[in-house]
């Protein structure tokens, strides 16, 4: 099963405790984006390879990895990283949330709630919240420093003068725990109170930048927003047509070329799950 | 009813298997071999191992062969392989006044120590289709005259004996240069990281930032002073012994570009260098590369920086073409959660109106 001509999780021991150094001094400092030496991984920048650095060297032989884009473990890039796994370390693989012990993911966090012995590792393609209103890093990393997050703050409220609400759907910035400006990755907003006091530690890889940040469990993380227009989710009218929920990312399929839509779980195990009647998706 | 599209894992083998037979091409003809390609297709082997960072042709046959000729596939390939390799330890500095020259030109002086070398170029061939090359060129005559290559001193070096050029001495205390491919960019860079970075960076994005400066875009005045393409041997000191050892020779190509410079409050006018280093014959590269160290020492020199090539963080954060295809291409991935964000977003703001 696992292939013997690469080290066990792909990279090398030295470079994995390179990573695992910088993992520790971002739990040590949530939210705040620790600088490593990224690798080129045999995956494509920008294709999940700081996820799957973080991965690398946190996994253990006994751990059971979920592979997940988009909310579903069948689309290509997670069958791609699921296989890259399964191929340099021979861990066990799960679709079922609950049965994980590290979930990969890019977009999306479970509906399944997590638990404490889960580590969600996010995919980042731009680690920086800042980045598209201020594109130098030497800047940004100096309004980080001085917690001077006016720019974010001026975005936001632009958007509403201009539509009555904020304009961003995903990647919603955040404070962690009251200091640093973070970027959650580009979930849905949905999912951003998800973030906040999750008992799993969740952390966050970015290759192609460089950067990994992280969730510390039991962290405060609270969405922007001002007093009068407080933060809000997206809401359905419909419920996915395949398990009934009322609760769950939904996604809108296309059935056919005269505007028929259906809408369906983006989580695909949540919805499996709730389909089966089972016990392990409530 | 919709059925969740199953079956990933199928369709990702199909399509390995479409890629083998289509890289493959007719089975009737014979299988290019990697010494054909390193040997014929030198230049895209010399390209793939530059900004591939590993001083390796087989590899570098191999990558392109794997890549169908796509060179920065190749170069992935190549990169990919590098990061799993054990670094022993630094080479001595190369003294590229030893080169066994293949190649030496100066565009500044119209004859020096050493000549004009011309060397194996397309520079003076005349780009008409040969169709003599259609059905293979059978035997080549050697040339006549080929005197065996002597070193010869460097262009700049002449001119840094008047003191006319500034001098290039190490920082002080020689410190160890920073190694990108170990530690990541921070800004602002010194010049040892910047120019590591734009020796990997794409030559297309530094030909056109070059083009640029000579387009207005921060006129820099540039000369070619020298171009050299020759093969140097690379040493190592072993701990153990404590003394250089030859562990094999590398060809390189090295431009120096002599700018103009009227001088500042601290410096007399004298001229300043950009300094471009290819592996191979990348003269494309080393050239364009020269022009962009140039232009990025702007603030060190006490230019304005005003023009996308002087801006480090615009240059060199977008120079490697691994991490451009890769965002780029990651275009391809599913989006449909976000997707899915923005089409409630927009129906919310029309229904607003």
């Amino acid at each position: 099963m696992r292939d013997d001509n690469y080290n066990f999780g792909y990279l090398d021991e030295r470079t994995k405790r390179m990573i695992r150094r910088a993992i520790l001094k971002a739990v040590a400092i949530p939210g705040y984006q620790v600088p490593f030496g990224s690798r080129e991984m045999p995956l494509p920048y920008g294709w999940g390879t700081g996820g799957i650095q973080v991965t690398a060297s946190v996994i253990g032989p006994n751990d059971v990895l979920k592979v997940i884009d988009q909310g579903a473990d069948d689309t290509v890039n997670a069958v791609n990283i699921r296989r890259f796994f399964q191929r340099v370390t021979g861990v066990a693989t799960t679709e079922r949330t609950s049965e994980a012990t590290l979930i990969q993911t890019r977009h999306r966090i479970p509906e399944t709630p997590l638990s404490e012995r889960q580590i969600v590792v996010y995919q980042v393609p731009v680690p920086e919240p800042l980045q598209r209103l201020e594109p130098r890093e030497a800047e940004t990393r100096r309004m980080h420093a001085l917690g001077d997050y006016g720019l974010m703050h001026v975005k936001l409220y632009e958007d509403i003068a201009r539509y009555g609400h904020v304009s961003t759907s995903y990647d919603y910035p955040v404070m962690v725990n009251g200091r640093y400006l973070m970027a959650p990755s580009p979930i849905p907003k949905f999912d951003n109170p998800k973030l906040d006091m999750s008992p799993a530690l969740q952390l966050f890889g970015a290759g192609r930048e460089k950067r990994i940040y992280a969730l510390p469990p039991y962290t405060r993380v609270e969405s922007v927003a001002f007093e009068d227009h407080p933060f809000a989710i997206q809401k359905w009218s419909a419920r996915c047509a395949l398990c009934g929920s009322s609760e769950s990312f939904l996604d809108e399929v296309v059935t056919d070329d005269r505007g028929g839509r259906m809408f369906v779980c983006s989580d695909t195990d949540y919805c499996a799950g709730r389909q089966a009647g089972s016990a392990f998706a409530a | 009813m919709y059925v969740a599209v199953k079956g990933g894992e199928k369709a990702i083998r199909n399509s390995w298997q479409l890629l083998a037979e289509a890289r493959r091409g007719d089975p009737a003809l014979p299988e290019l071999g990697l010494e054909q390609i390193k040997q014929q297709l030198r230049l895209a082997v010399d390209r793939v191992m530059t900004e591939g960072s590993v001083y390796d042709a087989d590899l570098a046959a191999l990558a392109l062969k794997q890549a169908s000729g796509d060179a920065v596939e190749a170069i992935f390939l190549l990169r990919a392989f590098r990061a799993t390799l054990p670094r022993f330890g630094y080479s001595e500095p190369l003294d590229t006044a030893r080169m066994r020259l293949e190649r030496r030109i100066s565009a500044t002086f119209k004859d020096l120590p050493g000549g004009q070398v011309l060397g194996p170029t397309y520079d003076y061939t005349q780009r008409l289709l040969d169709f003599g090359l259609e059905g293979g060129t059978g035997k080549i005559a050697p040339e006549e005259s080929a005197a065996p290559a002597q070193a010869a001193p460097r262009v700049v070096d002449l001119l840094g004996d008047e003191g006319l050029i500034e001098p290039q001495a190490p920082a002080e205390g020689d410190p160890e240069p920073q190694d990108l491919t170990r530690e990541p960019l921070e800004f602002p860079a010194p010049r040892a990281a910047r120019l590591q970075n734009l020796a990997r960076g794409d030559e297309g994005f530094l030909l056109a930032l070059g083009y640029s400066t000579q387009r207005g875009y921060s006129h820099t005045h540039p000369f070619a002073g020298e171009i050299r393409y020759g093969t140097l041997e690379v040493e190592i000191v072993p701990e153990e012994l404590g003394f250089p050892v030859v562990v094999g020779e590398v060809a390189l190509t090295e431009c120096q570009m002599v700018n103009q410079f009227a001088g500042s409050k601290s410096e007399p006018p004298q001229f300043t260098r950009g300094y471009g280093l290819a592996f191979g014959q990348c003269e494309r590269k080393a050239m364009a590369m020269a022009l962009v160290d140039r232009a990025l020492r702007a603030e060190e020199l006490g230019e304005r920086v005003e023009s996308p090539a002087q801006e480090q963080e615009f240059v060199l954060s977008h120079s490697d073409c691994l991490e451009a295809q890769g965002f780029v291409s990651h275009l391809k991935l599913p989006h449909y959660v976000d997707f899915q964000a923005e089409l409630e977003l927009v129906r919310k703001m029309r229904a607003g109106r």
